[in-house]
């Protein structure tokens, strides 16, 4: 018993597995693991029927990490650099490999400005954030919010702090705009007088 | 069309984007007919992340029917109707040439310690995901594979990622017949790890949750042991308890950057975002194993430092695997365990919400309402 050489016998046995358990020991021979071994030099495994692929055509500057020695031939395009975050993001790519945490922090950074200027030009539309539907609360009704958190949930030791990490940045700017406006006028009326 | 956007930390919202198109000779456009929010598409929701722009689509498990391809592509014809491997991969560089497709080097500008995924960040290559009524897929000859007529499209859509990627985690155990097998985390690659664990030939299956109705799940399904970690006061004793005081052969991370179940490491990383995840699983997974042996990773992390217990994976002469799943190695085998009635990925399913209520689905996903486990979103 762990002490000595045998290993605790806690297991049952092979036989009563396979007689439980569909499919036990199925992969029991490494040789039908699928990836076993790791690497397998392979050309023709992937379908790929070209040495080094066409490339995606760059249409506006593509950021990326300077570990890599070129622009690698195809590449997302999703939304591309804007704005004071795109700034941020640029800067960071431009000037600090994977290896440095400078790097991430830059482009953590540069994600909640991101956030920022984009509630903020949202309100310039006919579709500003909604914090309500877009955090999906209203689902709560729906799915049972008491009984789902009953138990032995060790996330509600700091669920307290979802609502105050999505709506504390809204209540921070109303909070600011108001007192804002409330120092204009107040100037305005201290003049009047 | 419509697709799921996200908008912030926490906040999402479908919108009318352009349809995408053909930006690559190898290229894709498929129209997707089922698509899945995975565990990890939380990091992203709850902005953990780097370089996740708001207007970005999610999305890495989707199946659907080719509508249209590029000029070069041959293998696939529109009206296909196709899985597509949540990685993004060029079939052809050093690493894909190994077999590593999920460490692609042709497909991601952003990152070389990352390959390409679907709807996960410019980190992961800047790709729009399938959590929308179109997508783009590179290298259509490559990736996507039509689905057999006799699967059906929610196993098929498991198949893309939760399933592969479960089964892989077991398989980077190295596990040999009569181990003990510990698997952090009840979600659906952990339940899927613990069933693919048994088929390795595991002779203890352990599954350590805090959510009782998802190790119910483990129980009934899974055939595992259970351990509530919140009933503890420290797991890693219980498991060593458990062990007669050797310690599990094998643990299997499946949790990865959100762990709760240490107040300071879940809130640096998953609320104020100072660490890359936080460790707490791998780190029950490092002291709660036998000297000598193996932890796979396959839950996610992201690129920042994370706190991790190195010394005592050091001094006990663990042998640490990881990575992401190479998924479409593990199709083959897969398809004939399904077949064979071995693995049924589509029972663990618990939510189905339309694409244009995906915002309630990431909520009642990401607070564990009503029993969640698995949510497909029909588009
Ligand atoms: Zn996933
Ligand atoms: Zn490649």
């Amino acid at each position: 018993m762990t002490y000595t050489a045998d290993k605790p016998a806690l297991a049952p046995s092979s036989d009563e597995l396979r007689a439980r358990i569909p499919g036990w020991g199925a992969d029991l021979d490494p040789k039908d693991r699928p990836a076993v071994p790791r690497e397998r030099f392979d050309r023709a495994a992937s379908g790929a029927h070209w040495d080094f692929p066409d490339r995606q055509p760059e249409k506006e500057p593509r950021e990326r990490s300077i570990e890599h020695g070129m622009l690698p031939p195809v590449f997302g395009t999703s939304v591309p650099l804007r704005g004071a975050s795109g700034a941020l993001r640029r800067y960071a790519y431009a000037r600090y490999s994977e290896g440095r945490a400078a790097h991430w922090l830059l482009l953590v950074l540069a994600d909640r400005v991101d956030a920022w200027e984009s509630h903020l030009a949202s309100l310039a539309t006919l579709r500003p954030d909604n914090p309500i539907t877009q955090t999906g609360v209203l689902s709560e009704v729906r799915h049972h919010p008491l009984a789902s958190r009953r138990g032995t949930r060790v996330d509600r030791s700091h669920t307290w702090m979802d609502p105050v990490l999505v709506a504390g940045p809204w209540a921070l700017v109303g909070g600011t705009a108001v007192l804002a406006v409330r120092r204009v006028l107040g100037r305005g009326s201290r003049r009047r007088r | 069309m419509k697709a799921m956007v996200y908008r912030g930390p926490y906040k999402i919202r479908v919108e009318e984007k352009p349809e995408p198109i053909i930006e690559h000779p190898n290229d894709a456009i498929v129209k997707v007919t089922l698509a899945a929010i995975c565990g990890s598409d939380l990091h992203l929701y709850h902005g953990m992340m780097p370089d996740t722009r708001v207007g970005m689509t999610f999305g890495h498990e989707f199946i659907g029917v080719v509508e249209r391809v590029g000029p070069s592509v041959q293998n696939l014809q529109p009206g296909d109707r196709v899985m597509v491997p949540f990685n993004v991969y060029c079939g052809s560089c050093y690493f894909c040439a190994r077999g590593l497709y999920a460490n692609c080097h042709n497909v991601n500008p952003n990152a070389t310690a990352v390959g390409g995924i679907y709807g996960y960040s410019y980190t992961c290559g800047g790709y729009d995901g399938g959590q929308a009524e179109y997508v783009r897929v590179p290298f259509a000859d490559v990736g996507p594979a039509r689905i057999p007529d006799w699967m059906s499209d929610e196993d098929a859509v498991l198949l893309t990622d939760a399933m592969s990627t479960g089964y892989f985690g077991a398989q980077l155990g190295d596990i040999v017949e009569g181990d003990t097998v510990v698997v952090f985390g009840a979600g659906p690659v952990g339940l899927y790890a613990a069933r693919s664990a048994w088929l390795m030939g595991a002779g203890r299956v352990i599954v350590v949750d805090h959510l009782e109705y998802r190790l119910e799940k483990a129980r009934t399904w899974a055939f595992a042991e259970t351990r509530n970690f919140a009933e503890y006061d420290d797991i890693v004793v219980e498991l060593k308890r458990s062990t007669g005081h050797l310690g599990a052969d094998v643990a299997i991370d499946a949790v990865g950057a959100e762990a709760d179940g240490n107040f300071l490491q879940h809130v640096t990383a998953a609320k104020l975002k100072l660490q890359g995840g936080s460790p707490i699983a791998l780190n029950w997974a490092i002291d709660g194993v036998r000297k000598g042996g193996t932890i796979s990773v396959m839950g996610a992390y992201g690129p920042i430092f994370s706190a991790v217990k190195f010394g005592d994976a050091m001094n006990k002469g663990l042998t640490l695997r990881m990575n992401q799943c190479p998924v479409k190695r593990q199709w083959p085998r897969l398809f004939e365990h399904i077949r064979n009635g071995y693995l049924s990925p589509s029972e663990i399913v618990t939510h189905r919400f339309p694409l244009e209520h995906i915002a309630e689905g990431y909520h009642t996903f990401s607070a564990k309402l009503d029993g969640c486990i698995k949510t497909l979103i029909v588009p």
